[in-house]
């Protein structure tokens, strides 16, 4: 690879593919699992970023998913549970040139850092978060998580969870996230497309991908992976068209006052009826609403629920130091020192 | 204010019948509720004395509460500071001045007022109701064992300052936070102070409110001139400049010393300086000393936790800053999974631990020293850190640096410990000269030839080899956006040089060993112990941290009447000097006097098999110079 250093953006990069992005370590998650087209997808995706691979650190808690950074040849840090967005803020806030990737899981986000989850994203720091979300611990063997269903049998729940479990993007949402989206494993087109949409937002991007552990919950996502079956559980996103879905009738989402209700299409309904998604809007109600849709009762929309611009963390952090610089000059030791009252002993 | 310290401008008045002692050395306490403005008047007093030209030291002590109920026993705060013509390491054990505000500061407080002391009361708030918050049953005003063993002053403060300001339009409440001032004013007559700094001050910062401007400065005079007028007070006192070594002093608190130790340290290193944290007292003042800080690109970010700010800590040392965290024990007890993270990682980075008492919340605005064995041991697995722990509030200032040095010259997180009564504290600085600073190192290595050439190899993180170690036993600290030494680290066991991921036994071992040996060989880089008295004799005192100024207080003492005793006090925790055994060799017994229950006393007895004997005070207060003195004296017997 090219060692010159080119600036963020800049037209002169080295082409870079894939592979450039694939490390020497052996992957070592279970055969099949899902975590391996996430991986892919985003090697794929980071090339046409324009940005270089020296720019790029990835950033993990622990769990499956969290190895993730080992298998990427970029920066990155596999660290502790739950703090990789308090690890990433540190690196963001004190090196804004850099685009930071938290890699993470349902136990790993909402459940041991669910503290610094809400805060990272409540002040849209600049980072790009991806919540592998399979519903369950894996890397501990099978316990039941914050996002799996009430009822669940596990090994720690016998006789079912009486948990009630938590919807990611409602926590993202209700955390003021500015880029919230979801997408699946194995929909490699649209969980790229996706990638790449959380890649260019200014702000916290947060992706939840549905992730199948094949070993201690698999099939929790199926409704939402099976081709035979998905298009009447899932419906896709498109910032300014209406919520249609449905194999073999077409369906659709309509607003009933507050709520959502699937109504067919036809019989005197049509799509100008149904809800028009709208990722700009300023308000987040619509986004929420929409998060809320979940299976069986509803399909689960998939793509991007919220797009729009707020102030960033680590960008303000950063021009107050340049407006202090500018306004005092660069700071002084020696004026530091004598600043306030002093005397002299002779 | 560069003044320089002329003599005493003589503006009382020296007619009347007012006598004029010397006295070397004084100690005040002014204790009152904590809405009655202690800490500033204290404050104020501490400056014109420093700006005069005599040693002070100080010991502020305030409640928890912001505002516990007024009048009651658990509101009352106190400022004390020693101030002398000569050097004086404390501030002080018995009390010369006492200021009362109110019953309940008198009872909480008249203990350590020495005998035959001056005993000054805002006579306005001993009334009924006031005394009954105090637990008095009686005016003890009336009480022949106040009045038979101090010179008592009852003084109406509240009337008098309501009568100075009077016809400034102030409400009955704006008058009487006024009061302060008064006795500020009365003990400056006392102790024949300058008026001027605090008039500057008070001109200064009340400017935008000229009504409460002049109140406080009618107050002040008032004050002052009731000294000067009563019959009550008959003699006042002057204490000369003392003869401290020449230079440029202004008046520092530990934290304040922190914060501008660390921001030297990362301009010395050229590196830009990231603190995170989370406020917890007593170590809040450092964060925002550092917030002020901007025009020297400190980044300062307030996480929504303990762990979430060392966390970030972890990360922006990865990004190749200089990263600090400051807190208290409960903070650092959430910090140690972090930490342990850092140690992994061999990353720099500082933990500042401002100790209070503990355990669990314990007493948040008091001292203690309890906290050595949380930061030599408080994490998972053998995970050795170096600790480096402050003396005073001015050595903060050198000692901060220190641990930031070793941070960067080792690849390894290190605790600077210093306690609530340093933190808090205040001390004359003298201004350091620039260029006498010890520059601080810092390398990046800036591609693979960075490194010797032969750890380019295939088998590293694409031919980076992110554990290969220096001569210290330091690995290097590549930066992400460093084209081409793209790596991986992570809290897993690393392999050692390439510093991937590896579980295998030998490997464990070895690196476990290793970044012992790293740690321990630090000893090899730093000053060697040194010692105050005779090299050789009956009783060594050890101590560490903040009681340094009592130790050496009392040593000084009980050498001057002819005891065999030297002092030896520790800075570098860990590692310990490397002569440190071999003083202790040469002395019969030992004594360490700890704010704990014997926590250093534990290490050096299992270290050296020494059998130490231990003094141990764990009530929230430095220790007296008397205390120390006398299981000197005790130890020594008759010799």
């Amino acid at each position: 690879m090219n060692t010159e250093t080119p600036t963020l953006g800049s037209p002169s990069l080295p082409v870079l593919t894939a592979k450039d992005f694939a490390s020497d370590q052996e992957i070592r998650w279970c055969p099949r699992c899902g975590d391996y087209s996430i991986l892919a997808q985003m090697k794929k995706v980071l090339p046409g970023l324009g940005i270089p691979r020296e720019k790029f650190v990835f950033v993990s808690g622990i769990g499956c998913s969290s190895r993730f950074p080992y298998y990427m040849n970029t920066y990155g840090m596999h660290t502790i549970h739950g703090r990789a967005p308090a690890i990433a803020s540190g690196i963001k806030i004190s090196r804004p040139d850099l685009q930071v990737w938290v890699i993470t899981g349902d136990g790993d986000a909402l459940s041991i850092g669910g503290n610094h989850f809400m805060h990272m994203i409540r002040r849209n720091m600049d980072l790009k978060i991806i919540l592998f979300n399979n519903q369950i611990y894996g890397l501990t063997k099978g316990q039941y998580s914050p996002t799996s269903p009430r009822g669940q049998k596990t090994k720690s729940t016998p006789m079912g969870s009486v948990d009630n479990p938590l919807t990611p993007l409602s926590v993202a949402i209700g955390s003021e996230a500015t880029f919230v989206a979801r997408s699946v494993d194995v929909d490699i087109k649209h969980l790229s497309h996706t990638l790449e949409r959380a890649a260019s937002h200014k702000g916290t991007a947060f992706v939840e991908v549905y992730q199948d552990c094949n070993v201690f919950n698999s099939g929790a996502f199926e409704y939402a992976t099976d081709k035979s079956i998905k298009g009447d559980h899932i419906v896709y996103l498109e910032h300014g068209k209406p919520l249609v879905f449905g194999t073999k009738v077409k369906k659709g989402i309509r607003l009933n006052g507050m709520n959502p209700e699937i109504v067919e299409l036809g019989k005197g309904i049509t799509e100008d009826d149904l809800l028009f998604h709208d990722e700009k809007l300023a308000e987040p109600s619509l986004a929420f609403l929409l998060a809320r849709m979940r299976h069986p009762e509803f399909p689960e929309p998939m793509g991007v629920f919220r797009d729009v611009q707020k102030p960033i963390y680590d960008h303000d952090v950063n021009a107050q130091i340049d407006a202090a610089v500018a306004k005092q000059g660069e700071g002084d030791l020696e004026a530091l020192f004598n600043m306030g009252d002093t005397w002299v002993v002779e | 204010m560069a003044s320089t310290a002329a003599a005493p401008e003589v503006q009382s008045g020296e007619g009347m019948n007012k006598k004029r002692e010397q006295m070397e050395s004084v100690v005040i306490r002014f204790c009152g509720d904590s809405g009655d403005g202690m800490q500033l008047v204290g404050s104020q007093f501490m400056n014109t004395s420093a700006i005069l030209g005599n040693d002070v030291s100080t010991l502020p002590d305030f409640p928890a509460e912001i505002r516990a109920p007024i009048g009651t026993l658990a509101g009352v705060s106190g400022y004390q500071l020693n101030f002398s013509s000569h050097d004086i390491f404390t501030p002080g054990d018995a009390v010369d001045t006492l200021v009362a505000m109110n019953p309940a500061a008198l009872k909480s407080n008249v203990n350590d007022l020495k005998r035959g002391g001056t005993l000054i009361v805002n006579d306005d708030e001993f009334e009924t109701s006031n005394l009954q918050k105090a637990g008095y049953e009686t005016n003890p005003l009336l009480d022949a064992k106040i009045s038979s063993n101090y010179q008592l002053h009852r003084v109406p403060m509240t009337r008098l300052t309501r009568d100075a300001v009077d016809g400034l339009g102030l409400s009955l409440k704006e008058a009487d936070r006024c009061k302060n001032f008064f006795s500020l004013g009365l003990v400056y007559w006392l102790y024949d102070r300058d008026r001027k700094p605090t008039e500057d001050e008070i001109t200064h910062k009340f400017s935008k409110k000229p009504a409460i401007m002049e109140a406080n400065l009618r107050a002040l005079r008032a004050g002052f001139n009731y000294g000067f007028s009563t019959e009550s007070f008959t003699t006042h006192y002057n204490v000369p400049r003392a003869k401290l070594p020449p230079g440029k002093y202004k008046k520092i608190t530990g934290n304040e010393a922190t914060a501008l130790g660390l921001v030297t340290g990362a301009k010395l290193a050229g590196k830009n300086l990231f603190y995170a944290g989370y406020p917890i007292t007593p170590a809040s003042d450092i964060l925002h000393e550092l917030a002020a800080m901007k025009n020297f690109r400190v980044r300062t970010f307030q996480a929504e936790d303990e762990i979430a700010a060392m966390s970030a800590v972890v990360g922006a040392a990865y990004a190749g800053e200089l990263a600090i965290t400051a807190s208290s024990g409960p903070g650092i007890c959430l910090k140690g999974e972090a930490i342990g993270l850092g140690i992994m990682m061999e990353l720099p980075m500082i933990i500042v631990n401002v100790q209070r008492g503990g355990p669990s919340t314990g007493l948040p605005t008091k001292t203690e020293q309890s906290d050595l064995l949380l930061c030599y041991f408080g994490r998972n697995g053998d995970s050795p850190i170096p600790i480096i722990a402050a003396s005073g509030p001015g050595d903060c200032f050198d000692m901060v640096q220190e641990a930031m040095r070793i941070s960067v010259e080792f690849m390894t997180p290190v605790f600077f410990l210093t306690d609530g009564y340093i933190a808090n504290g205040a001390e004359p600085w003298m201004i350091p000269n620039i260029k006498d600073l010890k520059p601080i190192m810092v390398q990046h290595p800036s591609g693979k030839n960075g490194q010797s050439p032969d750890s380019v190899t295939a088998e590293g993180q694409n031919g980076y080899l992110p554990y290969k170690r220096d001569a210290k036993l330091a690995r290097p600290w590549a930066v992400p956006g460093t084209p081409g030494l793209e790596h991986r680290v992570g809290g897993l066991e690393k392999a050692d040089v390439t510093g991937n991921v590896d579980y295998s036994p030998a490997n464990h071992h070895h690196m476990v060993m290793t970044r012992c040996k790293k740690v321990a060989g630090i000893a090899d880089h730093i000053p060697l112990q040194d010692i105050d008295g005779p090299d050789s004799g009956e009783l060594l005192v050890i101590s560490w941290g903040g009681t340094w100024g009592a130790v050496r207080t009392a040593v000084r003492q009980c050498q001057a009447n002819g005891k065999s005793v030297s002092h030896v006090h520790m800075k570098y925790m860990n590692p310990m000097p490397r002569n440190l055994g071999d003083i202790i060799k040469n002395f019969r017994k030992v004594l360490i006097p700890e704010l704990n229950t014997g926590q250093l006393s534990l290490l050096l007895r299992a270290r050296f098999l020494v059998d130490a004997v231990g003094l141990n005070k764990v009530q929230g207060k430095p220790f007296l110079v008397s205390e120390v003195a006398e299981k000197i004296n005790e130890m020594l017997g008759g010799k």
